[in-house]
């Protein structure tokens, strides 16, 4: 038969290209997907409320999700401290609020903007809590089994760390940790610990969950994890 | 009425094992992927072992099959989709075809990607979420269309018998795909 009445070979390259066009994606797909992201995401959102369009995911290491009665929840600061302290939901609801804007990067490349926090500075508990000299260390133990992680004394003073409880206004959602998690915007979400309910005030700062995983210690945005900005 | 050969055993076996693996990766996939079922079902790592090992063996699983199988039947059928011209398949399906076979590759590639890159930084790419959740919506457009044609359009979904039982009704053959029916009679 001749090639005409065959038809065209247009498969196999079809194929080649569709593989070799989301390869290359690998390298601009992020930055095409941040380009169209808010006028596609809130159309998405809108037909399919359930989708993750606001960008988070959920991540979790456990079987389940650790849940929050707020009649009994407490938060746990002790270790090389002066007074260790253990704080009620409404007793944390009670010290001074600080609130702020911040963005949210996961280590896995997606990013959450202009996410709304309040909550409580670990200076106003460091206030009640005296911390002991050879304290450089803190340890963020979630009530996720075994999640845990640590920032140094410096990092955990930086001017945009909290403890959060409330995040767009509302009270820190399930999924996202409730009823307390730390945020630190300028490193990845692996630091961010969700269901916090204990702080150890420790000598150094050790390796955490994932950094026992190959994750480094130090999360930097941009600027750790393999990541050069 | 009378039947002919629509799809080979071989043929038939590989469309299932992919039809089971692509569901069940979808299924464990959409778990891990809506915050609203991970609160609902928890049980991420089970979830996430399931939809890995699903995803490892799932084109290992189809390359065994077709090595087992009818292997020159399925090379004719590969050389007949690379032809743009009704066939035996019209061109939509074999634009479906090729798009899933290379979706297929893809997804394995962003999936071990996502894998590897949890493990060493060498292999952490910003953009790999977004290819593999791109991918996700491109094959559940591709999955819906395909699922309206073999099981609701009037016109087409006569099909499914070809891939259940093998064969359909020579008439309805002769209206759906007459050169196919004309090359089968030539041939």
């Amino acid at each position: 038969m001749p090639e005409e009445e065959q038809g065209r070979r247009i498969g196999r390259g079809l194929f080649l290209a569709t593989v070799a066009g989301g390869i290359s994606s690998l390298a601009w797909g992020k930055a095409a997907w941040n380009a169209v992201s808010s006028t596609v995401s809130p159309a998405v959102g809108t037909l399919a409320p359930f989708l993750p369009t606001e960008g988070w995911r959920i991540y979790t290491v456990s079987g389940s999700m650790p849940g929050f009665d707020r009649a009994t929840w407490r938060l746990e600061v002790g270790g090389l401290v002066q007074q260790k302290i253990s704080l009620g939901y409404d007793e944390l609801l009670a010290l001074p609020k600080a609130t702020q804007v911040s963005t949210f990067h996961c280590v896995t490349g997606w990013t959450v903007k202009n996410v709304h926090w309040g909550g409580v500075r670990l200076a106003d508990i460091f206030d009640r809590v005296r911390p002991a000299p050879e304290a450089n260390g803190l340890a963020f133990v979630s009530a996720e089994v075994p999640y845990v992680d640590f920032l140094t004394m410096k990092q955990a003073l930086l001017h945009d760390v909290m403890l959060a409880y409330e995040m767009n206004g509302k009270p820190l959602p399930h999924e996202h940790g409730a009823p307390l998690r730390l945020v630190i915007p300028d490193m990845y979400g692996y630091k961010n610990v969700k269901w916090l309910n204990r702080i150890e005030l420790v000598p150094q700062a050790e390796n955490g969950y994932w950094e026992n995983l190959g994750y480094d210690r130090d999360a930097w945005v941009g600027r750790s994890n393999g990541y050069r900005s | 009425m009378s039947y002919v050969k629509r799809f080979s055993r071989t043929e038939r076996t590989v469309h299932w094992v992919n039809a089971a693996a692509f569901l069940l990766l979808l299924a464990t996939g959409l778990a891990l992927y809506i915050p609203s079922l991970e609160v609902l079902l928890g049980r991420r790592p089970l979830l996430k072992d399931i939809h890995f090992w699903t995803g490892v063996c799932w084109l290992p699983a189809l390359a065994i099959l077709a090595l087992l199988g009818d292997r020159r039947g399925l090379l004719a059928t590969a050389r007949d989709l690379d032809r743009f011209r009704p066939s035996r398949f019209n061109v939509g399906q074999k634009v479906n075809a090729i798009l899933t076979a290379a979706f297929a590759v893809l997804f394995t590639i962003s999936g071990l990607l996502l894998w590897l890159g949890e493990r060493d930084t060498r292999f952490r790419f910003a953009s790999t979420v977004v290819l593999h959740d791109g991918l996700f919506f491109a094959a559940f457009v591709l999955f819906v269309g395909h699922l309206y044609l073999v099981l609701i359009h009037p016109a087409t979904r006569h099909s499914l018998r070809g891939m259940t039982v093998g064969t359909v009704s020579e008439e309805w053959a002769d209206r759906q795909y007459p050169r196919w029916v004309e090359s089968r009679d030539a041939g």
